[in-house]
C-alpha cells in the first residue's frame, strides 16, 4: 500500500510548506513566550545566585530588598556577624536607575557593596574582563549586557564613576543588567539631594532657632552633618557557617532582632510567586491564546484541504477505500502540517525570537518536548472537523447525477 | 472469470417516504451476460443513475432481486455484509469524468485498487502497466492525470474499472466528453476488455455516435425497462 497522504503532500508542497511556516511563525511566538517565561525566573534565580548568600535580612515585616523597600540601620550586620552559625554578614543597597551612556542611556540596577573583596556576599562572584572594585570610591563594575565598556566613565546621581571590570549575567529580577559601586558611594547617591535642595536645607535648619543656638557652638554643624549622612542600607546579606541549617540560623536572628529574614527558598517563592506573578499570568494567557489560534488556523486549513479532495474521497470510498485509510489520510496531513509548522517554530524561536528580544528568553528543551507534544494533539483535534466531514462523503456522489 | 454476469429481477426503488416519495425504479429487468457490452437508454429522470447506484451497492433499493456471477447480492435485502469489499472487488465504474485521484500518478491511480485488496506494490503496478499496453497509454505511465488529454483520462479510468478484474463494470455516460472518434475507441476498447476478461458491462449513454454499437439495448423510462435489439454495428 502506499501513503495518500504523503503522495498528497509531495504533489501540493507548495501549500503545505507555506501554511506550515506561517504556523510556524505562530509556534515559535509561543515557545519564545513560554522562553520568556523561563527566562524572567531564570533572571530572578542568578540574581539570587550571584548574591551569594543564604539568608536575607530585611526591614521588619516587608518583602524586601527585591520586591518592596526595605531600610535597616547600616550597623546591624555587626549585631549579626557575632550570632551563631552566621559565617558572613554584609550590608548591600540596591537602587534602580537610568544612566547615559554613548548611544543613549541604560537602565540599571546599581548594588552598593561593602569593602572586603570577592566573596563578601554581595559581591560578584566572577568577571569576564577587567578588575573587582579595589579603591573605596567611584569605581564601578558593570554587567556587560549594559553595553558599558572598560575604562568608560559613567554618571550617577552627584558622582563620575570609571567602570574597571565586567560580568556576565549579572541582572536585577526584572533583567536589567547591574552596576556594582561601593556601598558608601551607593548610600550617598540613595540619599543625597542635588545641590539647590542641599543649600535650601542647610538655609531651613539654620533659620530654625532651635537648631542655631548661639549659647551651643558646633550644634548646627553637627546637626547639618547629621542631616546629610545616610546611615541606611537595604538589606544585609548573610552567609551560613557550613554544616549549619539555615532555617536555624534564620530564626536565631527573628528572635533576637526586630528584622525579617528570609531563607533562599523563601526567597525565591517571593520573586517567583509575588514579584512576577502578574507577569507569568499574563504570559499564561498568551500561550493559550495562541494556541487557540494555531487550533483554528490548523482546523481551517485542513478543512478546507479536505473540502478541495470531496470527489477524490468519494471516488476513494466508491472504490472500496476504508474509513481508517480516509481517516489516515487527513490526519497525518494534519500532523504533517504540525511538524513542519514545530520545525520551523523551533528555528525561528531559537535563532530569529531569542536574540531580538530585550528579554532574556530561555529555550528549555522540555518547554519544546511539551510544546511539540501540544502540537501532535493540536493537529490532531483540528483534524476532527475535516475527518467528519469526509465520513459523511457519499460514495454516490463520485457516480453523479 | 466467468459466471451467470448481472441478472436484475423486478428491482425497485423509492426515494423517500410519503407526499414527498419518489419511484425512480418501478419494475427493472435486465440481463447482461459476461462477455457481452449493452447501452441503457433513457430520457432524463428516467432513473439510469439510480439503477447504477443500486447496482454499484452505494443505494440500497426497495425491493427485488440482484445476481452477481453467482451470487444473489440483493433479495429484498443486502444478502451481502461487507457493500465496501463488494465494490472493490466485483464491480468496476467507470463515470462520466474520469475522476482520476489527482496526486498520483495514473499507474498508481490504477494499482490502488490492487493495494486496496492487499496486493503487494510490485504486483499491483504490474497489472497496471498491463492494462495500459492494451490501452495505448503505456508510454505516459508515470504522468500525473493533469498531464494526460481528456481521452487518455478517460482510458486509465477505464483501466482503473478493470483492474480488479469485476465481473461487472457500470459505465455512466463514459463518451460524453469525448469527439466521436475517441468515443468509438472507447467503446472498442469495453468491447475487447469484455471479451478478454469474460466482464459483463452496462453502458448508460445518450450519445447518439455510439448507441449504433450496441447489439442489445435497454430502454428505461419512468422506472421500467424495455429491452430492444440493437444494431449492432461494426465500428472498425
Ligand atoms: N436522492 C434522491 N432523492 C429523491 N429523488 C431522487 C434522488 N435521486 C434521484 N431522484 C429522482 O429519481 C428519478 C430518477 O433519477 P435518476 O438520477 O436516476 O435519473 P437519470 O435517468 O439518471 O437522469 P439523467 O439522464 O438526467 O441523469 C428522478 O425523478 C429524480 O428526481
Ligand atoms: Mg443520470
Amino acid at each position: 500500500m502506499i501513503s495518500l497522504a504523503g503522495r498528497d503532500i509531495l504533489h501540493s508542497w507548495g501549500k503545505f510548506v507555506f501554511t506550515g511556516m506561517g504556523l510556524g511563525l505562530l509556534i515559535g511566538i509561543t515557545l519564545s513566550m513560554a522562553g520568556i517565561y523561563r527566562g524572567m525566573v531564570d533572571d530572578a534565580k542568578v540574581l539570587l545566585d550571584n548574591s551569594g548568600a543564604d539568608l536575607w535580612v530585611v526591614q521588619k515585616d516587608t518583602l524586601g530588598p527585591y520586591a518592596e523597600p526595605s531600610s535597616i540601620y547600616d550597623d546591624i550586620w555587626r549585631g549579626i556577624r557575632g550570632m551563631p552559625g552566621v559565617y558572613q554578614a554584609a550590608n548591600i543597597t540596591y537602587l534602580t536607575m537610568q544612566v547615559s551612556k554613548e548611544g543613549g542611556d541604560v537602565r540599571v540596577m546599581v548594588a552598593g557593596i561593602t569593602p572586603g573583596g570577592p566573596g563578601t556576599p554581595g559581591w560578584p562572584p566572577y568577571l569576564v574582563a577587567g578588575r573587582q572594585i579595589t579603591r573605596s570610591h567611584y569605581e564601578a563594575v558593570a554587567d556587560i549586557a549594559s553595553g558599558l565598556k572598560l575604562g568608560e566613565r559613567i554618571r550617577l546621581r552627584r558622582h563620575h564613576y570609571t567602570v574597571v571590570g565586567l560580568t556576565r549575567r549579572m541582572v536585577s529580577s526584572n533583567g536589567d543588567p547591574m552596576v556594582f559601586i561601593p556601598l558608601k558611594d551607593a548610600q550617598e547617591e540613595q540619599f543625597l539631594k542635588d545641590n539647590d535642595a542641599i543649600r535650601a536645607q542647610r538655609r531651613r535648619t539654620a533659620e530654625n532657632p532651635a537648631f542655631n543656638r548661639p549659647g551651643v557652638p558646633g550644634l548646627l554643624d553637627a546637626i547639618i552633618a547629621s542631616q546629610s549622612t545616610n546611615p541606611y542600607v537595604n538589606a544585609v546579606l548573610v552567609r551560613v557557617k557550613k554544616g549549619h541549617d539555615p532555617e536555624q540560623v534564620a530564626e536565631f536572628i527573628r528572635r533576637w532582632k526586630r528584622l525579617t529574614v528570609y531563607t533562599r527558598s523563601q526567597m525565591e517563592e517571593i520573586l517567583v510567586g509575588k514579584l512576577i506573578a502578574t507577569a507569568a499570568k499574563q504570559i499564561f494567557m498568551f500561550l493559550v491564546i495562541l494556541s487557540l489560534v494555531s487550533s483554528a488556523i490548523v482546523a481551517f486549513i485542513i478543512y478546507t484541504l479536505t473540502l478541495g479532495k470531496i470527489r477524490e474521497i468519494a471516488v476513494l470510498k466508491l472504490i472500496g477505500t476504508k474509513n481508517r485509510t480516509i481517516i489516515g489520510l487527513i490526519m497525518q496531513q494534519s500532523i504533517a502540517l504540525g511538524l513542519i509548522g514545530f520545525v520551523v517554530g523551533k528555528i525561528s524561536a531559537t535563532l530569529l525570537m531569542a536574540p531580538i528580544f530585550p528579554k532574556y528568553v530561555l529555550l528549555e528543551p522540555l518547554d519544546s518536548a511539551i510544546g511539540f507534544i501540544a502540537v501532535v494533539m493540536i493537529c490532531i483535534l483540528s483534524s476532527i472537523v475535516a475527518i467528519r466531514a469526509a465520513l459523511r462523503v457519499d460514495p454516490a456522489e463520485a457516480i453523479g447525477g | 472469470m466467468s459466471g451467470k454476469g448481472i441478472q436484475i429481477m423486478g428491482l425497485r426503488k423509492r426515494y423517500g417516504s410519503g407526499d414527498t416519495a419518489v419511484d425512480a425504479l418501478k419494475k427493472v429487468d435486465m440481463r447482461v451476460a459476461p462477455g457481452e457490452v449493452v447501452g441503457l437508454i433513457g430520457p432524463s429522470g428516467s432513473g439510469k443513475t439510480t439503477l447504477l447506484k443500486c447496482l454499484g451497492a452505494v443505494i440500497e433499493p426497495t425491493a427485488g432481486k440482484m445476481i452477481l456471477g453467482d451470487d444473489v447480492i440483493y433479495d429484498d435485502g443486502w444478502k451481502v455484509k461487507d457493500l465496501r469489499a463488494l465494490r472493490r472487488d466485483r464491480i468496476g465504474f467507470v463515470f462520466q469524468a474520469p475522476y482520476l485521484i489527482p496526486f498520483l500518478d495514473i499507474t498508481d491511480n490504477v494499482a490502488l485498487l490492487p493495494m486496496l485488496a492487499g496486493i503487494p506494490n510490485a504486483e499491483a503496478r504490474n497489472r497496471a502497466r498491463e492494462l495500459f499496453k492494451a490501452l495505448d497509454v503505456e508510454h505516459r505511465a508515470k504522468a500525473m492525470p493533469s498531464q494526460l488529454s481528456g481521452g487518455e483520462q478517460q482510458r486509465v479510468a477505464i483501466a482503473r474499472g478493470l483492474v480488479n478484474r469485476p465481473p461487472v463494470i457500470l459505465a455512466d455516460e463514459p463518451t460524453a466528453p469525448l469527439d466521436s472518434e475517441r468515443a468509438l475507441a472507447v467503446i472498442r476498447i469495453l468491447n475487447d476488455m469484455a471479451k478478454k476478461f469474460e466482464t459483463a458491462i452496462i453502458v448508460v449513454t445518450h450519445d447518439e455516435k455510439i448507441i449504433p454499437t450496441f447489439r442489445r439495448i435497454y430502454h428505461i423510462r419512468d422506472g421500467v425497462t424495455y429491452e430492444e435489439a440493437g444494431e449492432g454495428r461494426d465500428f472498425e
